[in-house]
C-alpha cells in the first residue's frame, strides 16, 4: 500500500520512496526516510493535498506523489 | 585557513535556515531597520544585508540567505545557500554562519544544520520558537545539544527582542573563538567513499581556494547530490559534472542510492541522539488543531475564505473612503490656492496640472494600498495564508499552476512586479514562467485607481437588497474576472507555449499565531513606501511628460485662426459677448487636438472606437502604458485642459460631464464597463514587462505577454461594448 491509501490518523512505516529524483530527495530530506513512522494528519477539503507528520514535523504533499511512497500500515491512533 | 578580512572591515555573518523558522523576524530584529538590498552576482535573487550590533559597540554585516530545507541545489537560485556559506561564485565567505533552527520542528531543522556543520566552517545555532515548542509540549536540553554538535546553541524567541542579547553575545564570542564541527557525525559507506574519492580531483573549480579536506568532502557530497542530467546549475565545472554523472550511473547499476545513503545516515544520527535532547509531552489538542477543524472544513473553511476575501474588498472601498475624500479635498484646495496665488502662465499650469495633480493622484490611493497590505500581512503572519493554499491547491493544480503559485498570485493583487519576483520560490523554470505570464491578469493595486475612478464616476451608487453597494459589487466582480482570466490563460498557456511536467507540491501549515504588530506594520509601511517612491515617481514623471505632450505645440494654424476670430469678435462686440465663451472652449479643445498626445490619440481612434472610446481616452490609454495608474493622471490633465471651470477640479465630475460629439454623456455605464474590462486585461505596465524581461532573461516572454494581453483586452472590451449595444444597453 502507499501513503495515499492511509485514512486520517492512520500510521504506517515508510518502505520506499518513489518519484523523480528531486522530489524523492526533497521528501527524504524532510524526514521521509525508509523505516520511519508516518501519520496522515489532514486531508484538504477538496481531497488534495494531504498533510503527513514524520518525527513531529508536518508537511503537505499531493495525493499523486504520496502514491509513489510505499508504506506498511501499523496501527490506528485512538 | 580562509581569507581573513582586513582588521577594520566589519565581520560578515550569514543567516541560514529552513523556511518558516522566523528567519525574517530574527534578521529584522538583529539588524533594525537598516537593511540594504542588492543582488547576487549574475542572478536576480535579492541579497539583503543589514548591520547587526554585537553588543560591545562593534557591528557586523548580516546577510539574510534565502530559507531552504537543504543545501543540495538544482538551480542557480538554490545554489545561493551553499555559495553564501563557503564563499564561491563571487559571493564572499562569511566569518560565521548563524543557523536558525525551529525548536518545534527540531529534527528537520537539525538535518539542515548538520549539512552546514559538515562544511567545517564556524557556526552558531539560534534555536528559535522555543515558546511555540514549549506550548506543543516540546522541551529541549540546549546544553547537551550544544555539546553533541560542537557549536554554541542559543535559545531565542525572535519576536521578543530581549531574548536576543544572549545571541549577540554568543556571536561576538564566536567571532573570536570560531567554533566549528571538526568532523562529520556520520561515516560514509565504502561505496560513497569511493564516489567521493573519484570526484575529488575535479573539485578544484567548485571549492574556494585553500579549502581543507573536510570542506572538500562536503562540497563533493553536495555535487553528488545536486548534479544530474537535467539540473539547471550553470557553474559546475564540466569535468566535475561528467564524473558525477558517471558515479550516479554506476551507483544506480549497483542498486545504490547516493541521496538516500547520505540522508538516511544524517537522520539515523539525529534519531539516535534525539532522546538525549528532546522530551515530548502529550499536550491537549492545540488550539491550532481546533481552529483548523473549522478553517479546513469543506463548508465552513470555504465560507470563511470567501468571506475574508469579500471583507477585504468591502474594506478597500467602504472603509477607505473617508481618507480618500480627505486627500482629494486637500489637493483640490491646494490646486485652487496655487492657481489663485501665482500669476497665470505656463509655469503655474505646469505646477497645477502636472505636479500637484500628479502627486494627488498618487497619494489618493494610499489608503487602499495600506489597507490591502494590512490584510495580506495579517493573513501571512497569522498562518492563514498557508491554509488558503491548502484549500486552493486542488484547484490551482487543475489549472496547471504550482500550489506555491498561489502566493505570487495573491501578491499580484498588490503589484505584479514583486509577485513576478516571488515566482522564484518555484523550482522549475516552466512553473515560474507560467505563473509570471498570467500574474499580470490578477487585479493589481495599480488598477485600483482606474477602477475606483471609473466605478465612482459611472456606476450607480445604489444598493442591492439594501446592503450591497452596486459599486462594491462591480469591484468584487472585477477581481473575480481577473483571477478567472488568469486561470484560463494559465490553462491555455500551460497546454501550449509552456507545456511540461508538473512539479510536486510541498506545503507547511504553521501553527496559528497572533500576528506580530511590528512585522505587520513594517510590511505595510514598506509596501506603502514602495508604492509612493516607485509607482509614485513613475507616475509623476509620466504625468509631467504627458502634460508636455498635451501642452505643446501651443500654436498651430488652426489655433491661430480661432484666436484671430476671438480677437475680431472681441473688438466688434466687446469682451462680454456670449460667443466668446464658446470660442474659448473651442480653442482649448483645439489645442488639445493639435497637441502631440492628441495626434497620437487620434491616430489610434479608429482602433478603439468600436470599444466606445474616443481619442481623449486613447491619449490616456497611451499614457497608461507607462503604468496603469497613469491613466488617471492623464485623464486629469486631459479634462482639466478641456475644463473651463477652475472651481470644479474633481476628476469624477469632469468625467460625468464629458460629452460625445452628439452631446450625449461619453461615459455611459456600458462604456465604463468596456473600459474596466479593457483595463482588467491589457498589459499596461512597463515595469511588469521589465521585470519579466529580467526574470526570464529574454525579450521573447515580455513580448508574448504584451501581445497576448493586449489582444485579449481588445477582444473582450469589444464583446462587452458591441454585445451590450446589441442587447439594447447603452
Ligand atoms: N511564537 C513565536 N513566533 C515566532 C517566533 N519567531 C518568528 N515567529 C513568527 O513566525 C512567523 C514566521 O516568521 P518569519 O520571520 O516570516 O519566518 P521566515 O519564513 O523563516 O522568514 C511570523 O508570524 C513570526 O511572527 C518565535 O520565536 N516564537
Amino acid at each position: 500500500m502507499t501513503l495515499a491509501d492511509l485514512a486520517p490518523a492512520e500510521r504506517a512505516i515508510l518502505e520506499s520512496i518513489g518519484g523523480d529524483r528531486p522530489f524523492r530527495r526533497r521528501l527524504m530530506e524532510l524526514g521521509f526516510v525508509p523505516g520511519t513512522a508516518v501519520e496522515l494528519r489532514k486531508v484538504a477539503p477538496l481531497g488534495d493535498p494531504l498533510e503527513f507528520a514524520v518525527r513531529g514535523c508536518k508537511v503537505s504533499i499531493r495525493r499523486r506523489e504520496a502514491a509513489a511512497v510505499a508504506v506498511e500500515r501499523t496501527e490506528r491512533r485512538r | 585557513m580562509s581569507e581573513t578580512p582586513s582588521k577594520d572591515a566589519a565581520p560578515l555573518l550569514a543567516l541560514v535556515g529552513n523556511p518558516n523558522t522566523g528567519k525574517t523576524t530574527l534578521f529584522n530584529r538583529l539588524t533594525g531597520a537598516n537593511a540594504r538590498v542588492g543582488n547576487y552576482p549574475g542572478i536576480t535573487v535579492e541579497r539583503t544585508v543589514g548591520r547587526m550590533a554585537l553588543g560591545d559597540g562593534r557591528h557586523a554585516d548580516l546577510v539574510d540567505v534565502p530559507g531552504t530545507y537543504s543545501l543540495a541545489a538544482r538551480s542557480v537560485e538554490e545554489q545561493i545557500a551553499i555559495d553564501a556559506l563557503i564563499g564561491r561564485h563571487g559571493v564572499p565567505a562569511p566569518d560565521l554562519a548563524i543557523i536558525i533552527a525551529d525548536a518545534s520542528n527540531l529534527e528537520r531543522n537539525l538535518y539542515f544544520a548538520l549539512q552546514v556543520l559538515e562544511l567545517g566552517r564556524p557556526a552558531v545555532i539560534a534555536l528559535n520558537m522555543i515558546d511555540a515548542a514549549a506550548a506543543a509540549g516540546v522541551r529541549i536540553d540546549v546544553e547537551r545539544l550544544s555539546a553533541t554538535l560542537g557549536v554554541p546553541v542559543v535559545p531565542v524567541i525572535a519576536t521578543q527582542p530581549r531574548t536576543l542579547d544572549d545571541l549577540r553575545a554568543a556571536v561576538n564570542e564566536a567571532l573570536a573563538s570560531r567554533p566549528r564541527a571538526t568532523e562529520w557525525v556520520w561515516t560514509p559507506s565504502p561505496g560513497l567513499k569511493a564516489d567521493l574519492e573519484a570526484i575529488d580531483e575535479a573539485l578544484d573549480g567548485a571549492v574556494p581556494a585553500g579549502a581543507d579536506p573536510q570542506l572538500r568532502q562536503a562540497v563533493g557530497l553536495w555535487a553528488l547530490m545536486s548534479i544530474d542530467a537535467d539540473d539547471e546549475l550553470t557553474d559546475a565545472p564540466a569535468d566535475l559534472r561528467l564524473r558525477v554523472l558517471d558515479r550516479l550511473q554506476r551507483a544506480s547499476e549497483a542498486g545504490r542510492d547516493i541521496d538516500g545513503e547520505a540522508i538516511a545516515a544524517r537522520y539515523a544520527w539525529i534519531d539516535r541522539h534525539a532522546a538525549d535532547w528532546i522530551t515530548r509531552e502529550e499536550v491537549p489538542e492545540s488550539w491550532t488543531e481546533k481552529v483548523d477543524r473549522v478553517l479546513l472544513n469543506p463548508v465552513a473553511g470555504f465560507a470563511v475564505f470567501i468571506g475574508l476575501m469579500f471583507l477585504l474588498f468591502q474594506a478597500l472601498f467602504a472603509w477607505s473612503d473617508p481618507f480618500i475624500t480627505l486627500i482629494e479635498d486637500g489637493f483640490g484646495w491646494l490646486a485652487g490656492w496655487t492657481t489663485a496665488t501665482l500669476p497665470e502662465g505656463l509655469f503655474t499650469d505646469f505646477l497645477v496640472g502636472a505636479l500637484i495633480g500628479g502627486v494627488g493622484n498618487v497619494l489618493v490611493f494610499l489608503p487602499q494600498i495600506l489597507l490591502l497590505f494590512l490584510f495580506i500581512a495579517i493573513m501571512e503572519d497569522s498562518g492563514y495564508m498557508a491554509r488558503a493554499a491548502f484549500l486552493m491547491d486542488r484547484i490551482m493544480n487543475r489549472i496547471g499552476l504550482h500550489g506555491r503559485a498561489f502566493v505570487p498570485m495573491l501578491s499580484a493583487y498588490a503589484c505584479a512586479v514583486p509577485a513576478i519576483m516571488a515566482t522564484r520560490t518555484m523550482e522549475r523554470r516552466r512553473d515560474r514562467f507560467l505563473t509570471m505570464m498570467v500574474l499580470p491578469l490578477t487585479t493589481c493595486s495599480a488598477r485600483l485607481p482606474v477602477y475606483t475612478l471609473i466605478i465612482g464616476a459611472v456606476i450607480p451608487a445604489s444598493y442591492v437588497a439594501g446592503v450591497f453597494n452596486v459599486q462594491s459589487l462591480t469591484m468584487v466582480a472585477l477581481y473575480f474576472f481577473g483571477i478567472v482570466m488568469a486561470l484560463l490563460a494559465a490553462a491555455v498557456l500551460g497546454r501550449t507555449v509552456l507545456k511540461g511536467p508538473r512539479v510536486p507540491l510541498l506545503l507547511e501549515l504553521p501553527p496559528y499565531r497572533l500576528p506580530d504588530p511590528r512585522s505587520v506594520t513594517r510590511l505595510v509601511l514598506s509596501r506603502g513606501r514602495v508604492f509612493v517612491s516607485e509607482a509614485g515617481t513613475v507616475i509623476l514623471v509620466c504625468t509631467a511628460i504627458l502634460w508636455g505632450l498635451l501642452t505643446f505645440p501651443q500654436t498651430t494654424p488652426e489655433i491661430d485662426a480661432l484666436s484671430a476670430e476671438r480677437t475680431r469678435i472681441e473688438l466688434e462686440q466687446g469682451p462680454g459677448a456670449p460667443s466668446i465663451e464658446r470660442l474659448e472652449s473651442q480653442i482649448t479643445s483645439e489645442q488639445l487636438r493639435q497637441s502631440y498626445a492628441g495626434r497620437m490619440g487620434r491616430a489610434i481612434e479608429p482602433v478603439i472606437e468600436p470599444l466606445g472610446y474616443d481619442w481623449k481616452i486613447g491619449v490616456a490609454i497611451i499614457g497608461a502604458f507607462a503604468a496603469r495608474e497613469v491613466f488617471v493622471g492623464t485623464l486629469g490633465v486631459v479634462y482639466s485642459v478641456g475644463e473651463v471651470d477652475e472651481d470644479n477640479p474633481g476628476l469624477r465630475a469632469a468625467i460625468r460631464e464629458e460629452k460625445t460629439a452628439l452631446g450625449k454623456p461619453r461615459y455611459t455605464p456600458l462604456m465604463g464597463l468596456s473600459l474596466l474590462v479593457f483595463f482588467a486585461l491589457a498589459c499596461q505596465c512597463m515595469s511588469t514587462l521589465a521585470a519579466v524581461k529580467r526574470e526570464t532573461r529574454s525579450y521573447r516572454w515580455p513580448l508574448l505577454m504584451f501581445v497576448y494581453m493586449t489582444a485579449l483586452a481588445w477582444v473582450a472590451a469589444f464583446v462587452v461594448y458591441q454585445g451590450g449595444r446589441l442587447l439594447g444597453f447603452a
